[in-house]
């Protein structure tokens, strides 16, 4: 049909790239050209697969280096219209990595911060369990989300023809990413102006939605219009949902009275006078 | 055609070598075997308990010097334990208890807490490592790991003193420096250990989540407060 015409006409040269017979190795894989034939070859797309209990199996998604890791959270942070995250940035190559660290992060600067921010206000309550409930709140966004954003696009791949499809650990991947815009406006929230930490989280949540739009649009623009504009919306009411948990949670509202900051300070009652 | 014959038996033109007699064979066929000490190494048995537990306990202390003095040693790696790191981690889960039972003043990590964020974060760190192509194996990781803890549990002790001490913002700037310093001194000696193994377009990607565990642990011990008693 003409739309699969002009389809093809506008889609990215990677996408192409990504269609041909594998064991082809396009330019951008010379960086790995230091390896032997057998990882270009599994590089290029015809992974050997080994079963999911084993070691070997994890490892290949860890099969990084610095600066892949470096150029993906920097790309991640300044989303650009042309630069598909997972076209441009992932390459065939999503990795565990950075989500898993990303997220972890995360659950420990919001925590940290939290505290500092209440301690700030002069309430001062580690409650260590709200790592727990932090860590329990983003993992779970980080993976049961792709997970049903995944099963969604193969659902919908069966009824409408879609040259552009993700595999399960590249979702995973562009949503541990897209999670990194938030860790500098965590850290940020400590100010303690309250409509400067909303600032912040709007504008981390403008970065990390754009991503992720930008990045399943072109998987989602082929279905029908009212559930590819459902979809979106999805995706960006879930990441929406979490900025505004994450803030209303961490940090509480400024100004409550209090005594003034020093006294929140370790007292004890062995102090000297 | 007799070429062929020959090559067909590779080894018959050995069959009329001989040795002469004037090259005399001397040796000794027997495999040397180790005086019976090697015995008595093994075999601990018979040996007072005081002894035993010594040695363990140098091995501990050993391990502890290496620490504190970070130096290209294999001490740590060759003969990895697992005492010290449990010691260790023990010592500060205990410290970091304010002895409260009341829940209004929840405050810092209970006992289990503590435990799980050690082990648990070692073990996913050295999970980490061996993913990005690591050479430790998984028990002299953990070791490492575990006994770099020792400068953050010294800095514990030296906060819990100060904080009989000073009060206000003298102790808590002491305290920060405190352990800001352990915590670097944490980092820089298991990186010192850990980095060898990894190749070098890797090693950020390790050393990173070391980095964030001893800041975990640095921060709470940072932010440890003992309880006041209640007024009446």
């Amino acid at each position: 049909t003409n739309r699969e015409a002009t389809t093809i006409n506008i889609e990215d040269e990677d996408v192409k790239r990504q269609t041909k017979a594998p064991g082809f190795v396009h330019d951008a894989e010379d960086e790995y050209s230091g390896h032997s034939d057998d990882r270009e070859e599994l590089l290029s797309g015809q992974r050997k697969s080994a079963p999911f209990w084993t070691f070997e199996y994890y490892q290949k998604f860890f099969d990084i280096e610095t600066h892949h890791v470096r150029e993906r959270i920097l790309g991640s942070l300044l989303p650009w219209p042309r630069k598909n995250f997972i076209q441009f940035y992932l390459r065939r190559n999503p990795d565990l990595y950075g989500p898993f660290w990303i997220c972890t992060t995360l659950v420990f600067a919001v925590f940290i911060s939290g505290n500092i921010s209440n301690f700030m206000a002069g309430k001062y309550n580690p409650q260590f369990r709200k790592v727990t409930i932090a860590a329990t709140m983003i993992f779970s966004y980080a993976w049961f989300v792709p997970l049903g954003l995944w099963g969604f696009l193969l659902w919908r791949n069966n009824k409408i023809l879609n040259l552009v499809s993700y595999s399960f650990m590249e979702v995973v991947c562009v949503y541990g990413y897209s999670l990194s815009a938030y860790i500098p406006a965590v850290v940020l929230c400590i100010a303690p102006l309250e409509w400067l930490r909303w600032c912040i989280m709007v504008a981390a949540f403008g970065l990390s939605g754009s991503i992720l739009v930008m990045t399943f649009w072109p998987a989602l623009r082929e279905d029908h219009p009212k559930v590819a504009m459902a979809m979106v919306s999805a995706i960006v009411l879930l990441d929406v949902v979490l900025a505004v948990v994450c803030k209303m949670y961490f940090f509480s509202r400024p100004g409550a009275p209090v005594a003034p900051p020093t006294s929140g300070l370790i007292k004890t009652n062995t102090s000297s006078s | 055609m007799a070429a062929e014959e020959e090559a067909s038996r590779p080894f018959a033109g050995l069959s009329d070598v001989s040795i002469s007699e004037d090259i005399p064979v001397e040796g000794d066929i027997s495999v040397p075997v180790g005086p019976s000490r090697t015995d008595e190494e093994f075999s601990t048995l018979d040996e007072p308990v005081k002894e035993t537990i010594l040695r363990d306990l140098r091995a501990v202390g050993n391990k502890f010097i290496h620490v504190l003095y970070p130096r290209r040693s294999s001490a740590l790696l060759r003969d990895w334990d697992l005492w010290g790191p449990l010691l260790l981690c023990v010592t500060l889960a205990l410290l970091l208890q304010d002895g409260t039972a009341d829940s209004d003043h929840e405050g810092g990590p209970q006992f289990a807490e503590v435990f799980v964020i050690v082990w648990f974060g070692s073990i996913i760190i050295t999970l980490n490592s061996k993913l990005l192509g690591g050479t430790l194996s998984f028990f002299q990781s953990l070791c490492v790991l575990g006994y770099c803890i020792l400068p953050l549990t010294v800095a514990m002790v030296v906060c819990r003193i100060v904080l009989f001490g000073a009060s206000g913002t003298i102790g808590f700037v002491v305290r920060l420096v405190v352990v800001t310093a352990s915590f670097g001194w944490s980092t820089f000696a298991s990186t010192a250990f850990l980095s060898d193994s990894q190749p070098a377009n890797r090693r950020a990607l390790v050393v990173y989540p070391v980095f964030l565990f001893y800041f975990v642990i640095g921060w709470m011990v940072l932010t440890f407060s003992p309880s006041t008693e209640r007024q009446p």
